[in-house]
């Protein structure tokens, strides 16, 4: 909001020039986020928090200066001319009923006779205009003026307009209408607060007036309106109708119960200085119920508990007396506070408080640590997290971050869960919560394949969402994604492309660190994935990841223009299993013995089969039993595979003898036999 | 033409000291030819054989030839003769070893140069890693870490954060509702949280004081993706709550953990703000780490801190005692205990340490960007 440093200088003698002004209310916590123009031009763009409406205007600037350098603030008085007229006469031309005491505390109003409305002198445009407000004529402009100057919105009527000369505040009746001063027609409902005339509204209770009752050139005779409206009204209702304006950015902060006179005799007094007219004597002041602040106790050792900082009485006394709170009591470790009623905002000690510190200046205050005996407790999966994503980071894939929304089409395409739906949504492209990472992953390598990075290796740690009834489910899940080459092709060596095993052996990795009784793969998995190419790990008879080459037709939709590996692992189950304990086993002490077999298999038979085949014999000795060469084609029967298997046999406790591993070699060549498998050589 | 020992004509001292001078001299000689194995073999049976090496002639044709008065001289002579040549022969194979080792290793050169062959680690993200730096630095200082979830109800996200139904502070935090809520009471109903904050409040309401915690986590707002906005971003909250926590401790705090995370040589300054859940609630600037607090580079002006010469980076305060009246139950008798709090945002912060010109560069992750971050 832009306010004009001159109009500040109108109510406060500052000695400091306007830079220095600047600085020192943003010390204050009025934020001048920028400087423009010079000298009587200066304007200040200001934010203002949302709890000082008192201070989005330029008097309550002006006491913020007055606290600030100590030095006094002028009165706020309008000078309005004598007339002859008697207040019991204004208040007998206009009766004001206010039907809806909660809504409206009270209602003040002036009535201005034989008025001209004309352009407003230059004085008052032009500062108008300083601030990005428009002029429209004297009498629009003398609310808009006041309203900038001391903070009160006020409305103006053409009071020859007011069916039935009266007014009545009330809640609108289903089925009303207003055309507001933008033009546009308002359906109102039973919960809109209005000002009403005899035959219906004519405003909207602090947020805008109406068209068929706005001053107009021919306007002769004004009644000023300035109101107490009930913040959380005023609130709903603009927010119903879309309508914020600069009167119900106030009013619903909380405005000044007492200032509606002030406010009102402020606009009388700038229509009359360039309208001429005359003012009917005596406002017309209805109040409904008041707006009382009940005072607040200020304890000295409760300033010092929460600040740190014993501060000297009479600082403090300086202090909240330039704001306008009147102190009293007289104990000398507390103070009986009377809060101005310009401050909605205070009605606690705590308010009081942070008033004092933030005069007294927050960097005066020293910088002291606290003590604290209590000890660090970790995460409980903290550790698993780590290990992870340190493992991911080693074996080179970068760490990503996406966004959580998916559209609709995506979610249901990867995944079945129960979709948590925005009920505001950016975009349809985002209007639900993610329930798989792969959508987000395929989205960050087509960016990288798009970009001409062909080698992409990406993993991302986040959390999926679904719908479970009333509640939302939140499940941690890794997302790994690779394409282009496992080793890059150079000067020292040929290339390789990323292929399933390499995918295969980075999740083995991962899941290795994890205590198991069993680990299997099956061929059990999402349709986005390549059937032939992609697994299952299920651990302990629990599904822990998935991955494998994607489709090829889901590439294709996606627009990849190369293989893409993608893995997604389950940690919401995985880490039902600790990490794998460490205990150090001896080194062994006698030699090894290796035995080869080569066996011949039909195609159905998966190496799975003969791993297991050969482990359950049980041999104790049995240190390992893996794949050596795999060879398919030439002199090979097609439907068969040639397989080199080798396991290596191992004591801790002696040297074994030639015929021992003759016998168990026997049993495994059976074992293998009894799958189908031709021994070609051993 | 190899060196070969005639018979002396006589076995006068003067004879054979003419002929060992003449030996040694064609031992020395053939000794410097030798250059590598091979030729040290031919060498060494030149002088060595058994049969007809030059020491086995020197022992047929002087000592064995020899009148007998003079064998016990000439036995002598031979003797110092074989003890030369056998060193000679000795120190000829080892210069000749080492001499074909470095022709081998010479061989197997290469051209240190050329590029190495590396095995590529992935980078952690750059949010992360600010949060994780971050983390640590409270860690340090007694910080336990909490986390909470990211789709929060109304009542720990704004209403016992002292946002009450229908206040305008609401309206600062531009929220994302899930969808299907209104049939729930308000606190009840479910969004997108919109700060760390709420983790407070849980955790609050299940350990009792004294606390200390930090929290990293991901939060939302109604924002469009641009160059400083993403509807989806990370914060890092803080809380502190103990007996008498001042809030001389809450800037001390900040100011030593500012320091810890840009450098030793950064200030800070503390200015009023508001915030529903603090008061007294204040703003920390730290004096600008990229231009030093001067507001310039040289001639050209900084942009990050706007030349102001400081930065925002996060909002803190002491706990509103509204808040602590919503776990009073749980120990916080705002009477008897106060604290502090604090936020900030994570991306915003590696934004500007890094000099990252674009918020939306940390969601698209091109591979050239993170690896920037390994």
């Amino acid at each position: 909001m832009k306010l004009s440093a001159q109009w500040i200088r109108d109510f406060v003698d500052v000695s400091v020039d306007d830079h220095r002004l600047a600085e020192d209310l943003t010390s204050v916590g009025m934020g001048v986020e920028g400087i423009v123009g010079q000298g009587e031009d200066t304007i200040f763009e200001m934010e203002i928090g949302t709890n000082r409406p008192d201070a989005m205007n330029h008097y309550g600037l002006a006491r913020e200066a007055s606290a600030i350098y100590d030095v006094p603030l002028r009165r706020l008085a309008a000078e309005l001319p004598a007339t002859s007229g008697k207040a019991s006469s204004a208040e007998s031309s206009v009766p004001i009923q206010i039907e809806d005491g909660e809504g409206c505390a009270r209602f003040t109003a002036r009535i201005l006779r034989d008025v001209r409305i004309t352009d407003s002198p230059p004085k008052i445009a032009r500062r108008l205009a300083a601030i990005d407000q428009r002029a429209i004529n004297n009498a629009v402009d003398a609310t808009n003026y006041t309203l900038w100057e001391m903070g009160k919105p006020t409305h103006v009527f053409d009071l020859d307009l007011l069916e039935g000369g009266k007014i009545i505040v009330r809640r609108a009746r289903e089925g009303e209408t207003l055309k507001t001063l933008d033009g546009v027609e308002r359906k109102l409902s039973g919960e809109d607060l209005v000002v009403a005339d005899a035959a219906g509204p004519i405003g909207l209770a602090g947020t805008m007036g109406g068209f068929d009752t706005m001053i107009t050139e021919k306007t002769r005779n004004v009644l000023i309106e300035s109101a107490w409206w009930d913040p959380l009204i005023v609130r709903k209702m603009s927010r119903r109708h879309g309508l914020h304006t600069d009167a119900s950015h106030r009013f619903e902060r909380g405005a000044d119960f007492e200032s509606t006179v002030s406010s009102c005799d402020r606009v009388a007094e700038l229509i009359l200085q360039s309208g001429g007219g005359t003012v009917i004597d005596g406002p017309i002041d209805v109040i409904a119920r008041r707006i009382d602040q009940a005072p607040v106790e200020l304890r000295l050792s409760e300033v010092e508990r929460i600040l740190g900082t014993r501060l000297e009485r009479m600082q403090i006394v300086r202090i909240l007396e330039r704001l306008g709170f009147e102190l009293a009591g007289a104990e000398p470790a507390a103070f009986l506070v009377h809060i101005p009623s310009w401050r909605l905002d205070v009605g606690r000690e705590i308010d009081l408080i942070e008033e004092i510190a933030r005069l007294y200046g927050y960097d005066k205050f020293p910088n002291t640590l606290p003590t604290f005996s209590r000890s660090v407790i970790e995460l409980p999966e903290a550790a698993k997290d780590r290990k992870l994503r340190n493992a991911l980071l080693a074996l080179g894939y970068n760490e990503a971050v996406s966004l959580s929304f998916l559209s609709h089409e995506e979610a249901e395409q990867f995944s079945d869960a129960p979709l948590i739906e925005l009920e505001n949504p950016l975009s349809e492209e985002a209007s639900v919560m993610r329930t798989s990472l792969v959508p987000g992953m395929l989205t960050m390598l087509a960016y990288n394949l798009n970009r001409g990075n062909d080698n992409v290796r990406l993993f991302e740690t986040a959390k999926v969402f679904q719908s479970a009834g009333p509640a939302a489910l939140e499940m941690k899940r890794i997302a790994m994604g690779a394409t282009g080459s496992a080793l890059s092709p150079s000067v020292h060596q040929p290339g390789r492309p990323f292929s399933f095993f390499d995918l295969k052996g980075d999740v083995e990795t991962l899941l290795d660190f994890f205590e198991r009784t069993s680990l299997r793969y099956d061929a059990q998995t999402a349709e986005y994935y390549h059937p032939g190419r992609s697994t299952r790990a299920v651990i302990d008879g629990e599904s822990v990841a998935q991955f494998g080459q994607l489709h090829p037709e889901t590439a294709a939709t996606r627009k990849l223009r190369q293989d893409v590996y993608i893995a997604e692992i389950y940690l919401e189950r995985l880490y039902r299993h600790g990490l794998r304990k460490i205990v150090c086993q001896p080194l062994p002490r006698y030699p090894a013995v290796e035995r080869d077999f080569s066996f011949l298999f039909r195609d159905s038979v998966a190496f799975e089969h003969i791993r297991r085949a050969c482990y359950d014999l049980g041999l104790k000795e049995l240190r390992s039993f893996f794949p050596v060469e795999i060879f398919r084609g030439g002199s090979i029967r097609p439907g068969t595979y040639s397989l080199l298997l080798r396991a290596s046999f191992q004591s801790n406790d002696r040297t074994l003898r030639e015929d021992e591993v003759a016998q168990w070699s026997a049993q495994i060549v059976r074992a293998l036999e009894a799958l189908g498998g031709t021994l070609r050589s051993q | 033409m190899a060196y070969t020992l005639s018979k002396p004509k006589d076995f006068l001292p003067a004879t054979l000291d003419k002929a060992a001078k003449k030996l040694l001299q064609a031992l020395a000689n053939e000794a410097a030819k030798v250059s590598n194995e091979v030729e040290w073999k031919t060498f060494r049976d030149h002088w060595m054989a058994r049969k007809d090496g030059v020491l086995s002639s020197l022992n047929d044709l002087w000592l064995k030839a020899a009148p007998k008065d003079a064998k016990r001289q000439v036995g002598q002579r031979v003797n110092e003769l074989k003890a030369v040549v056998e060193q000679t022969v000795e120190q000829a194979k080892q210069r000749a070893q080492s001499s074909s080792r470095s022709s081998r290793l010479e061989g197997e050169r290469v051209d240190i140069t050329l590029p190495g062959i590396q095995r590529p680690i992935g980078a952690e993200h750059p949010i992360v890693k600010t949060t994780n730096e971050m983390v640590a630095v409270f860690r340090d200082l007694g910080y336990s870490v909490e986390e909470g979830p990211e789709i929060e109800t109304d009542y720990y996200n704004f209403e016992a954060l002292n946002f009450p139904p229908n206040h305008p502070a609401r309206d600062t935090q531009d929220t994302l509702f899930l969808a299907q809520q209104q049939a729930k009471p308000l606190r009840e109903q479910l969004l997108l949280r919109t700060h760390t904050s709420p983790v407070q409040i849980r955790t609050m309401a299940t350990k009792k004081p004294p606390i200390r915690i930090v929290i990293p986590g991901r939060v939302y707002r109604k924002d469009p993706p641009d160059a400083s906005h993403s509807p989806m971003f990370h914060q890092i909250e803080g809380l502190a709550v103990d007996t008498n926590i001042t809030f001389g401790d809450l800037k001390g705090t900040l100011d030593y953990a500012m320091k810890a995370f840009f450098g030793s040589n950064v200030k800070t300054s503390f200015r009023p703000s508001f915030f529903p859940f603090t008061e007294p609630s204040a703003e920390l600037l730290v004096s600008c780490f990229l231009c030093g607090g001067r507001g310039t580079h040289g001639s050209d002006p900084c942009r990050p801190c706007k030349q102001t010469g400081w930065i925002e980076i996060l909002g803190c305060g002491m706990v509103d005692p509204n808040v602590f009246q919503f776990v009073k139950h749980n120990g916080y008798d705002p009477e008897k205990v106060s604290g502090f709090a604090f936020g900030m945002g994570a991306d915003r912060i590696a934004l500007l340490k890094y000099g990252v010109e674009d918020l939306q560069l940390f969601f698209q992750n091109d591979v050239r960007f993170l690896r920037q971050f390994a």
